[in-house]
């Protein structure tokens, strides 16, 4: 008897000390989720001929995900450059189950917390029925089947519900932006306002907020309501449940679910010991009915240790090769529900796809990044995470709603009136983590000269074409001398040029002005025309992804050299 | 009977004083902040009157001349103009906060001849610290990046080392200044300028398509915000108008190397060439009138901004009447 009392104390205490350690991994790796977010900028660079890289590792969460890399294998065959570092944690998962959700991810760490703030009417037996396992659990492993599925069928969608990138996309596009906008108008007051009697904390005010901005410019994304509505409904389920999104939903839970049946790490019951006071099932993160005398789901379990900290008896313990008869770890899905979710998976493709052809008709609207590979095979990739638009220096990057059809909702577009393309930036093309945006260089980009002189090289990577709405244009329309887009044109030499031109006033008076045209056969679609057009509203120049190097079908000239004894007028 | 039941029919005083009084008390509190807040009638789009701000950080004592200096290096030539032109002291008094004001305005590397020479700008600060200045900002209102643009012209760098502090363009720091000018009126202007006591103009000697050639005036649009395409309606008057506003403490021109063509950003070297020349002048008109002349042949006609500031009492569009003095280093 004094031998099995002593041995409940070391293990509470070991089993205590351990789930400290859970507390701290999962704040460090929250912690590094965020500092990589805010690292995926260039801050400085030393030297002129210094290229502009990102020097942190920010694909790391991306990278080590194990549904991403399993979504694109199936979607395009391959495994793109850094996704394989998703094998470590397959196998560590193989052999321990779902540490990843209870220690490592960054959105079942925000869930745990908040589901830790329940209001008081969430205790006692109401909240040992709410923490039981529930067969709607299995509703995960249905979402990620029909993920799966459809990337089988060349169609990407896991990004809209893969926490990783579920989480990027909401942090880069809209907490961080609302974030910055709240410090940029404390640091706009600090400066200029008119504050009376609080004037004094002017100057502490503007120094400390100084610090907390995140950029000097404003930059705001589209499509922030329906990312932050399902990031908010998300966060807000806890309140009802417990980890609701990572017990029900979550297709990367799912995943890992599936691989634990392997696991070597499991919960092991000494009924004879329980006294039955709940407490394990009180703390339980997961919904895998911890207690002596139900059954153990494996596959359910986040590793969060509260079970066995908790347990003032030597009622349970993890073990290695545990006993399993208590347990299970089977996944709760019939293979009746597994055939109609691949069913709807597969389905779906088609279905999605019966909107216009993206090579045969393109979307005029849709520019994409350059890097960006033929649209079939975008949409195979892009988990839309939303790095290429929190890297993208100048805010030109932004989520689509329906431009590139249902199937690319949250894909990455240009959208020059708000920002043009840098010329000289491949930064989107080097954090993709998927190779939606494949990765390319400044000389493969070939919109500036090269630093040993000469014109721009040729042929560039094209994201689009520009073209006048003349009835906007001011030297056109209006009679007014303007050319900032022949300012701004980037290329040498420039894709707008202009002639002289006479125009005639309402009074009947001539006015010589400079009126600019567009060479397409230079043009790269940067868009700095766009950005730059003073004619508010709609611009006077706009950029339409005609002329993409990624499509050839989408296309306006016939450019190829005439070889000599072909040339004719 | 059946309503003594069902009320309550023994109400206190107290009970009837304390539940009236806290219902009438935010009543009246709420009829108060009505009154208070209440606005008879707005005018939001009715022009305001407010007064013409004009930076005039000349020293009006000095004599007005043109020095040119050329060279092997660039840093020493610099230093070369400001020793002839009586040294930074005659310009930078002690204390004094200083910004210098160079062309950052694209994503070039030096050699590109886009922005302004980091060596020059270097030797400016360098100068402006010796001088005993309490802080030299060196900053720009870009178009491109301004992290680029900033660190790829070497600027940055050159301009830290040297001394000063490197002031990268925030949205929170435009303020709305009536210039009082012929075109601009209400401009977004970053604030530094409205806080400074001197302010040296360096821009690079560049081609522009609008104005041909864009020089020390036409660098003062880095100095506002907002839709500075707008101003290309009438660019000559705005560059006025902006020489107006900021009536520069000293002009140096950079014209170690010049673009003469796809300006004005340029990007090939092709368009580049080595002149080897800064000049300097406390007149902008008379420095944007030699430049003009001398590295891209336009008379002053060709540069109508030159007539519209002159007008103002900017300076002199007849170089020739200034004195000019050509130093070697």
């Amino acid at each position: 008897m004094s031998d099995v009392s002593s041995r409940t104390s070391r293990d509470a205490a070991r089993f205590k000390r351990l789930r400290w350690l859970r507390r701290v991994s999962q704040a460090a790796f929250l912690f590094l989720f965020v500092f990589l977010l805010l690292k995926t900028n260039i801050d400085s660079l030393a030297t002129p001929d210094e290229l502009p890289r990102i020097s942190a590792p920010v694909d790391f969460f991306l990278e080590i995900n194990p549904l991403i890399a399993l979504g694109t294998v199936l979607s395009t065959h391959t495994l793109y450059r850094n996704l394989y570092y998703a094998l470590v944690v397959i196998v560590l998962t193989l052999f321990l189950g779902r540490f990843f959700c209870g220690w490592v991810c960054p959105m079942g760490t925000i869930n745990h917390m908040l589901a830790s703030l329940r209001s008081g009417r969430m205790k006692g037996i109401t909240r040992l029925e709410n923490n039981r396992y529930r067969p709607a659990q299995r509703w995960k492993y249905i979402i990620l089947t029909v993920l799966l599925a459809a990337a089988a069928m060349g169609s990407l969608q896991v990004g809209l519900l893969d926490p990783i990138s579920l989480l990027t996309r909401s942090l880069t596009l809209v907490i961080l932006p609302a974030w910055n906008v709240l410090m940029q108008d404390a640091y706009s007051w600090s400066l200029h306002g008119d504050t009376g009697v609080l004037s004094p904390l002017q100057v502490p005010v503007s120094w400390f907020v100084h610090k907390l901005l995140l950029r000097t410019q404003v930059v705001l994304f589209e499509q922030t309501g329906l990312i932050l509505l399902l990031f908010l409904g998300i966060l807000a389920a806890n309140r009802y449940i417990t980890r609701f999104w990572c017990r029900m939903l979550c297709p990367l839970g799912a995943l890992f679910g599936i691989m634990s049946k392997t696991a070597i790490l499991g919960l092991e019951k000494q009924p004879s010991m329980c006294t039955n006071c709940n407490r394990c099932a009180l703390h339980c993160q997961g919904g895998d009915n911890p207690e002596p005398g139900m059954t153990w789901h494996q596959s359910e379990c986040h590793l969060c240790l509260n079970c066995v900290a908790s347990c003032p008896e030597a009622g349970i313990a993890f073990r290695f090769f545990n006993d399993t008869t208590a347990s299970t770890r089977e996944v709760n899905v019939t293979r009746r529900t597994l055939m109609l979710s691949v069913g709807a998976g597969v389905a779906a493709v088609p279905l999605l796809r019966t909107a216009i052809h993206p090579d045969a008709t393109p979307n005029p609207s849709l520019v994409r990044p350059p890097g960006s590979i033929p649209e079939r095979d975008f949409l195979a990739r892009c988990v839309r995470c939303g790095e290429c638009m929190n890297v993208c220096p100048n805010n030109a990057l932004h989520p689509t709603l329906l431009q590139a059809g249902i199937e690319g909702v949250w894909s990455p577009m240009l959208i020059p009136r708000i920002g043009y393309c840098e010329p000289t930036c491949v930064l989107c093309s080097q954090v993709c983590p998927t190779g939606a945006i494949n990765e390319i260089t400044e000389a493969e980009k070939a919109w500036v000269p090269p630093a040993e002189g000469g014109g721009t090289t040729y042929p560039p990577l094209r994201i689009g074409t520009a073209f006048y709405d003349l009835g906007r244009c001011l030297p056109w329309a209006m009679g007014k001398e303007c050319i900032v887009c022949e300012e701004w044109c980037p290329t040498t030499p420039k894709a707008i040029y202009f002639d002289y031109a006479e125009f005639t006033t309402r009074e009947g008076d001539y006015v010589w002005l400079k009126r600019p045209h567009v060479d397409p056969a230079i043009c790269v679609g940067c868009g700095a025309c766009t950005y730059a057009c003073p004619v508010k509203g709609a611009p006077a120049i706009y950029i339409t992804a005609v002329g993409e190097t990624r499509n050839p079908r989408n296309s306006i000239l016939l450019d190829v050299p005439r070889p000599k004894g072909f040339e004719h007028s | 009977m059946v309503g003594a039941c069902m009320y309550k029919n023994n109400l206190t005083r107290r009970e009837f004083l304390s539940r009236s009084g806290k219902a009438a008390g935010f009543a009246v509190a709420a009829a108060g902040a009505g009154y208070l807040l209440h606005e008879a009638e707005r005018h939001p789009f009715r022009e305001i009157h407010e007064e013409t701000v004009v930076r005039d950080l000349r020293i009006t004592e000095l004599k007005s001349e043109i020095v040119v200096g050329s060279g092997d290096d660039a840093a020493s030539v610099t230093a070369a103009v400001i020793t002839a032109l009586g040294g930074m002291s005659a310009f930078i008094h002690p204390g004094d906060v200083v910004v210098v004001k160079p062309n950052i305005g694209w994503d070039r590397r030096p050699e590109q001849a886009a922005n302004t020479n980091p060596d020059v700008v270097a030797e400016v600060v360098r100068h402006c610290v010796a001088a005993g200045a309490a802080k030299v900002i060196v900053t720009d209102i870009t178009c491109n990046d301004p992290v680029r643009c900033f660190n790829r012209s070497g600027i940055a760098a050159a301009a830290r080392e040297a001394g000063a502090e490197v002031l990268l363009p925030n949205e929170a720091r435009l303020r709305d200044v009536n210039m009082g000018g012929v075109m601009l009126g209400r401009q977004p202007v970053f604030d530094t300028y409205l806080e400074v006591d001197k302010c040296i103009n360096i821009p690079i000697a560049k081609h522009h398509g609008l104005t041909r050639v864009s020089l020390g005036l036409k660098n003062l649009y880095g100095i506002i915000g907002g839709n500075r395409g707008r101003l290309h309606q009438d660019i000559h008057n705005s560059i006025a108008d902006l020489g107006n506003f900021l009536r520069a403490t000293l002009t140096i021109l950079d014209a170690w190397r010049i673009l003469l063509r796809n300006g004005p950003q340029g990007g090939s070297l092709d368009d580049v060439e080595e002149r080897h020349v800064i000049a300097a002048s406390v007149d902008p008109v008379a420095l944007d009138a030699w430049g003009g002349e001398r590295f891209f042949g336009l008379s002053v006609a060709d540069m109508p901004w030159l007539a519209l500031s002159q007008r103002y009492g900017l300076g002199t569009t007849d170089h020739a009447t200034l004195p000019l003095t050509e130093v070697y280093a």
